[in-house]
């Protein structure tokens, strides 16, 4: 299993993200920042006062290019919008959404807020960590899916939900969970 | 074949649950406008719908003091939980010929668990939006707006960059808005996760870029907020009313409630959890809860109601007898919870409380921002005991320990509102279902008492 650094207890307090936690190498070093990218983050510079307000893009630029944030991007963004290398990391290891290890292919987020608690999220989850053989915050050894809890995803009318990549479901039962991964390569 | 996602029966539309026949833009300012089919209303069907006549009309007839004291007069309050008044909220905002131009954020933020509004006017009426934030901006003399939406919010990124676009285009938005002489434009801001970026002024650090813990306050984000200007923080709802207030007038807007409440409008209720009909529905202020859960088609069969959580899960527990009520902020303030966002969540009498607390708290306890020690330590804590009240193996203080936590974490005591709100379910959930926390100390850990 890919565990990426959670504590048994699955999610400790305040962070929830993949490697918001324990740190570990990472290839970093060798990171190249690329082209577009680098415009991409400038031209978002332009929308703010002042340039730190647009690394929340900018690691988010990088990690829908490689997935994750690496090391080294820290550094290639500090530069590219001439902040500091502790405002960058110090916001990266802050948001959930910013992974800081490599994740699968999808990312699986499972909101486990009180509606969809209300509805079965728990079932659920057990059912799909079961299915997938991993726990929150680990990815499948085949690298297809990383699964994460999120905060209600605002689709409490259709609890249980859960988003895929980009795609948002619910309600789902266990009995859908074969066909929805199946959609996944 | 494996179903492509896109054309899942699973894939989560959202939708409001009123037919086009009820809808009437003299009774449903919010959603008259909202296709059947549920598709982004886009600007040329929005023009034809009378869209940016109230803003045009505003920024050529009112003086930003006229809007403020029509928005103050028709009492709109704030949508986001908080039901502060938007007019006061604007005239607290800091301006003047010496004074910098401000800021205007819409926080499109919404993860309060159980809620579920916000996301249907960004997804499906994002010009609406943009109304309210030109006639906001214009009020507030913002030159620039921001909209800070949530990461996850996918389709409704695609609908407002689309949306903000066509109103560029057609001069909306920019230099001269419509020929008015006032500048204003718009950039959308996505998130990367956290609930405590909806707090306004941890908002505020997340936007400029920094961890988001909240601010001191004073200084108020009025009065010196984004990069150190005034800023108005408002959420989408609440903006989406300025355009019928501006258009319609003080009189038409406090008559939307019928009498029902003091409060002005209307407001878009839901209801989720184990109900026939989970739904969202834009309803008169101060409609009673009975009437939204007829809507909703009551409890699902098998179930029946032993408690709600009026608007989220920092809002305290009610009762079925609470289900009378006009659904305001000062009328459910009253009974120790509040409206926070309106939407419903229901608790079937099958549902143990000591469970729901726990999976509350857990999420409260994650989303601590950390900052605060009473915040970041007693959330977690409270946790522990419930899970240990939830396996039966409580010990005979830990009901004590989570009373001395709801007054340990009230206001006064952390830096901001998260921790006071995870409180609230707590002490109403201890107030009115004690057995049920008492039923889970352990029988050998008594008899160790006595
Ligand atoms: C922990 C926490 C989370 C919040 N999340 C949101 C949110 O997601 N959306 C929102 O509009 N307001 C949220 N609020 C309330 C905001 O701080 C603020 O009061 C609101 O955006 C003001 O807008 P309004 O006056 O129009 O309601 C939150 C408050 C707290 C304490
Ligand atoms: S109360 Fe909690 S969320 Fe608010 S500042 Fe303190 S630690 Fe952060
Ligand atoms: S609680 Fe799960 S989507 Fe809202």
């Amino acid at each position: 299993m890919g565990n990426t650094g959670m504590s048994d207890s699955g999610m400790s307090k305040a962070q929830s993200g993949v490697g918001a936690g324990r740190r570990i190498a990472t290839d970093g070093d060798g990171f190249i920042l690329h082209q577009d990218d680098r415009r991409a983050m400038l031209t978002e510079r332009d929308h703010y006062e002042q340039p730190q307000a647009a690394c929340i893009e900018a690691l988010k630029i990088v990690q829908r290019r490689h997935g994750w944030v690496p090391d080294g991007a820290i550094a290639a963004i500090a530069e590219t919008l001439g902040v500091g290398t502790g405002e960058v990391e110090g916001v990266a290891t802050f948001y959930s959404l910013i992974f800081r290890q490599p994740v699968g292919r999808h990312v699986i987020l499972l909101c486990d807020s009180s509606s969809c608690f209300l509805t079965g999220s728990e079932e659920l989850s057990a059912a799909l960590s079961e299915r997938l053989g991993i726990r929150f915050g680990e990815t499948t050894e085949d690298g297809r899916f990383t699964l994460l809890p999120v905060c209600c995803l605002g689709a409490c009318d259709r609890g249980p939900a859960m988003m895929i990549g980009d795609d948002t479901f619910g309600p789902v039962a266990v009995d859908d969970l074969d066909e929805l991964l199946g959609a996944y390569s | 074949m494996m179903a492509i996602p896109g054309e899942s029966r699973l894939r989560y539309h959202c939708q409001l649950r009123q037919s086009a026949g009820e809808r009437r833009a003299d009774t449903h300012p919010l959603t008259w406008r909202l296709r059947e089919d549920g598709a982004r209303i886009g600007l040329d069907e929005y023009r034809e719908k009378d869209g940016y006549e109230a803003a045009i009309r505003t920024l050529e007839k009112c003086t930003p003091g006229d809007v403020i004291g029509t928005m103050k007069e028709a009492n709109v309050r704030g949508r986001g939980g908080g039901g502060f008044s938007a007019g006061l909220k604007w005239s607290l905002t800091q301006v003047g010929d010496h004074l910098p131009r401000g800021y205007l954020i819409c926080n499109a933020d919404e993860m309060e668990p159980g809620t579920f509004k916000d996301r249907l006017l960004l997804e499906q009426l994002p010009h609406l939006l943009i109304e309210g934030m030109i006639i906001a901006a214009y009020a507030n003399r913002s030159c620039y707006g921001y909209i800070f939406l949530r990461s996850e919010y996918v389709e409704a990124a695609r609908s407002l960059a689309l949306a903000i676009g066509e109103a560029r285009e057609a001069g909306l938005l920019g230099k001269d808005v419509a020929g008015s002489g006032f500048d204003f434009d718009i950039a959308l801001h996505t998130g990367a996760g956290r609930y405590i970026c909806g707090e306004e002024t941890a908002l505020i650090n997340s936007l400029e870029g920094k961890r988001a813990n909240p601010r001191a306050k004073p200084p108020f984000p009025g009065q010196s907020g984004a990069w150190g200007k005034p800023t108005v923080v408002n959420n989408v709802e609440t903006l989406c009313n300025a355009p019928g207030v501006m258009q319609h007038g003080v009189d038409w807007y406090r008559g939307l409630s019928g009498g029902r409440s003091e409060d002005g409008g209307t407001k878009l209720y839901g209801v989720s959890g184990l109900v026939e009909r989970p739904g969202l529905w834009e309803l008169p202020i101060g409609t009673r809860g009975r009437e939204i859960l007829d809507r909703a088609g009551g409890m699902r069969e098998g179930h029946t109601l032993k408690a709600w959580l009026p608007g989220g899960g920092s809002t305290g527990f009610l009762l079925p007898e609470h289900l009378d009520l006009p659904m305001d902020f000062d009328t459910i303030g009253q009974y120790g919870s509040r409206l926070g966002t309106g939407l419903i969540a229901v608790v079937s009498r099958r549902q143990s409380i000591v469970s729901l607390m726990r999976n509350l708290e857990q999420f409260f306890a994650r989303e601590s921002c950390g900052w605060c020690t009473p915040c970041r330590d007693g959330l977690p804590w409270t946790v522990k005991i419930l899970q240990a009240l939830e396996r039966g193996e409580g010990k005979p203080d830990y009901i004590e320990i989570l009373e001395q936590h709801t007054v340990g974490l009230n206001p006064a005591r952390t830096f901001c509102a998260h921790a006071p709100g995870a409180m609230m379910p707590l002490e109403s959930a201890l107030r009115h279902f004690r057995a049920e926390f008492e039923a889970g100390i352990a029988q050998a850990s008594l008899e160790g008492v006595g």
